[in-house]
């Protein structure tokens, strides 16, 4: 599962390019996968971000990420399980916790 | 292929790497390649954890150990206890101030985390174009139990213990606002939705209505049943396409699944929401003017009372509420009105969302509970001024609001605190302020904001606030008495005072809250014919240092009016007689040799 922001902050720095190459790529690849998309997360600077959820993981949110470091994410973390450079921590309460 | 067992994580965020960050994540790579475990272990930085104040910090993964001021010495006990030997490194861990016990996790950091999202709740975890995604986030789960289980006078005494306070600017009880309007008798009322944001530099609205627009659809439903209202108009301005085409998808879905129309859930209540599209008028914000607006008259404000409960859309009662505010609704009657109040200060209930931006490493969108400090916004979950600079001041409450300095950092922010310190919340623009930002221009930026936001209804406004730009401007450009202080300061309090709307009564706070704040700044421009920051252009001038020239040409290729003079490899000169100060010749020198004085 792989949630894009999708806001205007995120599409203005190529979420869409990001999310399509995304969508096409799983598929070449034979990868089970939910791609979605969302709104804000918040991370403007680090815009366009994706947090991405392996089954049994917690998800982790991945920021500047073009279709290059896309493509990392789904040979490396998804393939692999790998973490990459520029993962953004969780710095924020959930109010259902 | 390799498998990590562990990770480790460093933190790059700008302060970490200030103290050292880079040569602890070298050491951990070392140790780790030392150790052969380079297929079992993987060292990444990462984005900034928001805790800079006890950088550097490292998180190991999957046991979530929390490690804080690791210093690159600290690199071979890491590895070789917790990597090797799985034993935490108890003196590296972090210790509740509170409490004085050692904390491991990061999730049992309450304090870590200083952020609670209750407004942004779904932004950025539920798809917003899917109904379905926001049903399973507890959708509409409050619409119900108000409609099928609470009376109107239930629900209103619900949100009055909430203790929830506008989020537009205001910060009018949202209770009280919602009896008001309750008990005004009328055929027809309407419940609107105020998304006409703009504050140079907030963005928190779209990004609710981008990001969970169901949210405010049912909060507006909610509304409508408490004080009797079968309409609902949400106001947003046309500049945003992307949060008007995901509200419309979300007015669809709600339509198809019984949440809006008639006899919603079998409630026997009905309600729809129609949206109507502003031109992007700063003053449309005010809720008179917005209401004149839908209706295809001007926008312009008029006095209160009657107020819009009174007397709003077409004539009849209104309640106007923000984007934000009704984002927060939804929450409250799920958690009750105890939990939410059990939030924020004395006065002030809750979280507020504000917009990052300016001269800050973490640039965008926070929420975070009502008293948090300053200090903790820009230097934890901001991580802190741009390159390392130092901060001189922040701006809030956008145009209507104030620069408050190093002396408030530590100030709770609420809604009163930040009157009484000379700013306001309005809507939660935050913008950081560095050394080089020049004060009087700063307010004069603000000041033609406003000048050209200003509907020209009230003279004060209309003409006070052009008089009042002109008298910064000539602050500016060195050609003010010190005499000129009081008349701006004359002028300011005449224009508070007896402008019309909000906008003209707030519009010189701007320049009151620089003129306490940096007296020296505005006294160095008028009697020593200087800015201080070097932004006022006809009071700097660039010149070269004459021992750092090496003659590169560099500034003389770059500058667009060609007035550095000098040949390769000789000194080079500025003729200020042509200088237009753009700044060009700064900015491409690379050996310190151009200057502003």
């Amino acid at each position: 599962m792989i949630k894009v922001a999708m806001a205007t902050c995120g599409i203005a720095s190529g979420a869409r390019e990001v999310m399509d190459f995304l969508i096409d790529e799983l598929d070449k690849r034979n990868i089970d996968a939910i791609v979605s998309q969302t709104g804000c997360m918040g991370y403007c600077y680090a815009e366009p971000t994706l947090e991405v959820s392996l089954p049994g993981r917690e998800p982790v949110v991945f920021g500047y990420v073009d279709a290059r470091k896309a493509d990392d994410i789904i040979e490396k973390y998804i393939k692999n399980g790998e973490l990459l450079e520029g993962i953004i921590p969780v710095n924020y309460e959930k109010i259902d916790e | 292929m390799a498998k990590y067992k562990m990770h480790i994580l460093v933190c790059g965020g700008t302060g970490c790497r200030a103290s050292e960050g880079n040569l602890l994540y070298k050491n951990l790579k070392n140790e780790v390649k030392e150790n052969n475990l380079e297929d079992d272990v993987q060292v990444i930085t990462t984005g900034c954890f928001g805790f800079c104040e006890k950088g550097p910090i490292v998180k190991m993964i999957p046991d979530n150990t929390f490690y804080v001021s690791v210093t690159p010495a600290d690199a071979a006990e890491i590895v070789s206890e917790h990597a090797i030997k799985g034993r935490q490194v108890k003196r590296l861990l972090y210790k509740d101030p509170v409490k004085k016990e050692q904390v491991s996790d990061s999730k049992h950091m309450g304090f870590y985390k200083k952020q609670i999202r209750i407004a942004l709740r779904n932004c950025g975890l539920i798809d917003p174009e899917n109904i379905d995604e926001y049903l399973a986030a507890d959708g509409y789960e409050a619409m119900g139990k108000v409609l099928l289980e609470m009376t109107p006078e239930d629900a209103i005494k619900e949100m009055i213990d909430s203790g929830l306070r506008g989020r537009g600017g205001g910060g009018f009880p949202t209770g009280i606002k919602w009896q008001i309007a309750s008990k005004v008798d009328a055929d027809q009322k309407y419940v609107v939705c105020n998304a006409d944001e703009g504050d140079p530099g907030a963005f928190m609205d779209r990004s609710i209505l981008e990001g969970d627009p169901h949210s405010v659809l049912e909060a507006m439903v909610i509304n409508g049943y408490c004080i009797g209202a079968t309409k609902g108009l949400i106001y947003i301005r046309a500049e945003y396409p992307l949060a008007i085409n995901r509200l419309k998808i979300a007015i669809n879905q709600a339509r198809e699944y019984g949440l809006l129309g008639t006899d919603i859930l079998g409630s026997g209540f009905d309600f729809d929401v129609e949206i109507r599209y502003g031109a992007g008028a700063f003053v449309c914000g005010e809720e008179t003017a917005l209401i004149h607006s839908m209706e295809g008259l001007r926008g312009e404000p008029t006095f209160k009372p009657p107020f819009p409960a009174q007397s709003g859309y077409l004539g009849k009662p209104t309640n106007v509420n923000n984007v934000e505010t009704f984002a927060n609704v939804p929450v409250i009657y799920n958690k009750g009105a105890k939990w939410f109040s059990s939030i924020g200060t004395e006065k002030s209930k809750g979280t507020k969302v504000f917009a990052l931006a300016g001269k800050i490493n973490n640039v965008g969108l926070i929420e975070v509970p009502m008293g948090i400090t300053l200090r903790e916004v820009i230097f934890e979950i901001g991580g802190g001024i741009k390159d390392g600079k130092k901060f001189k001041a922040v701006q809030t409450g956008g145009p209507s609001g104030g620069c408050l300095t190093e002396k408030h950092l530590d100030t709770p922010i609420d809604f009163d605190n930040l009157l009484a310190a000379g700013s306001m919340m309005g809507s939660g623009g935050m913008i950081v302020m560095d050394e080089d930002d020049c004060m009087v221009a700063v307010a004069k930026f603000y000041l033609d904001f406003t000048v050209e936001e200003s509907c020209g209804k009230c003279s004060p406004c209309r003409i006070g606030n052009k008089r009042l730009y002109e008298l910064l401007d000539k602050v500016t450009k060195g050609q003010a008495g010190m005499e000129d202080l009081d008349n701006l300061r004359n002028l300011s309090q005449v224009i508070r005072d007896t402008s019309l709307c909000g906008l003209g009564q707030t519009s010189p706070n701007p320049v009151l809250s620089t003129m306490d704040n940096f007296p020296d700044e505005y006294a160095a421009h008028i009697t020593d014919q200087r800015c201080l920051a070097g932004v006022c252009k006809d009071l700097i001038r660039y010149e070269i240092i004459p021992e750092n020239c090496v003659g590169c040409t560099a500034c003389a290729r770059n500058c667009p009016v060609n007035c550095i003079l000098g040949e390769r490899k000789q000194l080079h000169t500025i003729d200020q007689s042509l200088c237009i100060k753009c700044g060009a010749c700064l900015e491409k020198c690379k050996f310190n040799a151009v200057a502003v004085v």
